[in-house]
């Protein structure tokens, strides 16, 4: 765990300095109210879907305190997966769209007024960038 | 196609196709795959006939497309079911009460139509989630916190009108807001208190309008679309503290209780809290129950018990918000006045200034830090799903007795053993008194579930024998539980009925809703 605190402390605070460095922020203390919560993310330099990602499945599958998808999905596989969606290698899109639209377990099923076929395509993609079939 | 009640395929086609025209083909969905994405994800009648399944839904933009479809909807006589988020887990999700409804989707209308600093208030439409007015706020760097039920992704108006709870001192959603915008059944847009004037000044800030104050007709109701409302929001605080209170014998609950009452109805103590039972808990874990059973250990008996593990018979962890001297203060009087009751003992907790630090926090109770997220679904113990049975008690040691008694009988009379003994010791989610929260968990086992629902329903009615009603219910519950608010001959019901009559001649609005149909299906529904 303090492993997984430590690097995800790093990483927000390099996603952070690139964000405000075009701000130009001063030496003042920069207001950052929570690191688990996402304010709006930037997708640059990000792949496809990442920020549809972010906004519509980290709560539940990001990673860090109080993820109930990480911790499920832990509890499921007992390591012989990546309980981090993120890091799967072996998801397809159609794997992806049929949790969304049909849910499993206690995650529920999105309507297309809350994720669109466009975005549920792009949360597919991002999910899915990492498998080499 | 599933048709709505009593409308012809004929005219329900031609509903569709001007329900197109007015928002768009891609925003009417009556294909099955489509339509199943309405279902209730924790519906207790998974695989039963008795499921209810809309026909069809239709997504607004605005308030000028809601009242062409409400128009749409009175010419074919179509009943609609509102949802904003579509987030009412627990309590009928997404589906509508009555089969074959359309439902009436918001969540496109979701805009963040102003936030005031100055005067710590939001406007916002039904499509707007506590995240997403919480991103909104963090991205401009106000200093003003939400106050987000457990679950975050629900919708400020949707859940406001459902009269749910969050955590911080603005934990009573619906006592938050102000202001509000209606499209009634006809089609008309209402302001409601001092949006009644047009150029108010005022509408977010001042409640009560003039004359009769009509917002509360539209929460936990059917008798208009709520399309804009306003909230009060908390000014970011200086600092947070909580502390836990615990005491040993099983009466001390009642000048425990006492206490508790005076510091919160003083706003010294501020947000919710829950009771807890150390000891209770372990004699759950050894698998006796925590209900009061006929036939269980005596009093004597649990406390020594308590003694000899070293545990608490009861046990609450306070809250406090403001300025960093104030909340010290606070907790010191605090522990004075519980320190009344002898082997009263503290524990010292987190402590917070804002805004929070990078990687501050990470193990905050957030919610009561007006973060939100989702992290309760980690600790649901079902599989499929639970629904919430929800009855209110009288903030006092002897009503948390009595409820530990009466369901305790309740569960006996049933035949159900101690590990499915579904309870909670109560939170203070509301002002003034206590609400007991039972999560029921669903399966897809349609033998569990019927078994379920008689338990539920046996509950509502021992609930009301004991003067004890719930504030909110599942769609499934909403006819039972508005059944034992009976005063007079029903004279309540009576009274929204003919408000009914009159707002909603064509019953074209969320019929069924707790437990309110419009005159042409009531005789069916008796």
């Amino acid at each position: 765990m303090k492993n997984i605190g430590i690097l995800l402390a790093l990483a927000l605070a390099l996603a952070l300095a690139a964000a405000f460095a075009a701000l130009a922020v001063a030496a003042q203390e920069q207001r950052i109210t929570s690191s688990w919560t996402v304010a709006t993310v930037s997708g640059q330099g990000q792949p496809r879907g990442y920020v549809e990602y972010q906004k519509y499945c980290s709560a539940c599958h990001g990673e860090g305190v109080g993820r109930p998808g990480t911790l499920a999905l832990q509890a499921k596989y007992k390591g012989a997966e990546p309980a981090l969606l993120e890091k799967r290698t072996d998801l397809t899109p159609e794997l992806v769209k049929t949790f969304v639209r049909n849910g499993v377990s206690i995650m529920p099923f999105f309507r297309k007024t809350e994720i669109s076929d466009t975005d549920l395509d792009a949360i597919a993609a991002y999910l899915t960038r990492n498998n080499k079939r | 196609m599933r048709l709505p009640p009593g409308v012809s395929g004929k005219d329900f086609s031609e509903a569709l196709r001007q329900f197109e025209e007015t928002v768009g083909k891609e925003w009417v969905f009556s294909s099955d795959e489509d339509v199943n994405l309405y279902r209730d994800s924790y519906s207790p009648f998974w695989h039963e006939e008795e499921e209810p399944v809309s026909s069809a839904a239709v997504a607004p933009d605005g308030v000028e497309q809601v009242q062409k479809i409400l128009q749409i909807a009175n010419a074919y006589k179509i009943p609609l079911w509102t949802i904003s988020t579509g987030k009412n887990l627990a309590y009928g999700g997404s589906a509508p009460l009555l089969s074959g409804s359309v439902v009436l989707d918001l969540k496109r209308m979701d805009r963040i139509l102003e936030v005031n600093e100055a005067n710590a208030y939001a406007l916002v439409e039904p499509g707007v989630s506590y995240f997403d007015l919480y991103r909104y706020i963090q991205d401009k760097g106000l200093r003003l916190w939400i106050d987000p039920p457990d679950p975050g992704w629900g919708s400020l108006i949707g859940n406001s009108l459902e009269r749910g709870g969050g955590r911080t001192p603005m934990r009573d959603h619906f006592a938050a807001h102000c202001g509000m915008e209606v499209v009634l059944a006809n089609g008309e847009i209402m302001r409601t208190g001092m949006g009644a004037l047009p150029g108010s000044k005022t509408w977010q800030q001042y409640r009560y309008g003039f004359g009769p104050y009509v917002d509360g007709m539209f929460s936990q109701s059917n008798f208009g679309v709520v399309t804009k409302m306003g909230f009060w929001l908390l000014p970011e605080p200086e600092a947070y503290r909580d502390g836990t209170v615990m005491v040993q014998k099983h009466d001390d609950l009642v000048p425990f209780v006492e206490i508790l009452s005076y510091l919160m109805n003083s706003e010294i103590v501020q947000g919710t809290m829950l009771l807890e039972s150390p000891l209770l808990d372990y004699r759950a874990s050894q698998g006796g129950g925590v209900l009061d059973m006929p036939g269980g250990p005596s009093i004597a008996e649990m406390e020594r018990l308590g003694k000899d593990k070293n545990l608490a018979y009861w046990s609450a962890t306070l809250h406090f918000y403001g300025p960093a001297k104030v909340v010290d203060a606070q907790w010191e009087y605090t522990r004075e006045k519980f320190s009344s009751i002898p082997g009263a003992a503290f524990q010292k907790g987190r402590s917070y200034r804002f805004p929070l630090k990078l990687g501050e926090g990470e193990d905050a109770p957030r919610v009561a830090l007006g973060i939100p997220n989702l992290s309760i679904f980690g600790m649901l113990q079902s599989t499929q799903g639970h629904m919430d049975f929800s009855p209110i008690i009288p903030m006092t040691g002897e009503a948390v007795f009595e409820s530990l008694k009466v369901f305790g009988q309740a569960y006996a009379d049933l035949g159900v053993p101690a590990k499915n003994q579904f309870f909670a010791l109560p939170w203070s989610f509301f002002p003034r008194s206590f609400v007991l929260l039972f999560g029921f968990p669903l399966d897809h086992d349609v033998e569990k579930n019927r078994k379920t629902r008689e338990v539920f329903k046996h509950l509502v009615q021992v609930a009301a024998e004991h003067g004890w009603g719930e504030y909110r219910t599942h769609t499934a519950f909403m006819g039972a539980v508005s059944d034992v608010y009976s005063y007079n001959t029903h004279a309540l019901r009576r009274f929204h009925e003919t408000l009914k009559d009159a707002l909603d001649p064509n019953g074209i609005l969320s019929p069924g809703k707790s437990g309110i149909w419009p005159g042409r299906m009531r005789q069916a529904s008796a």
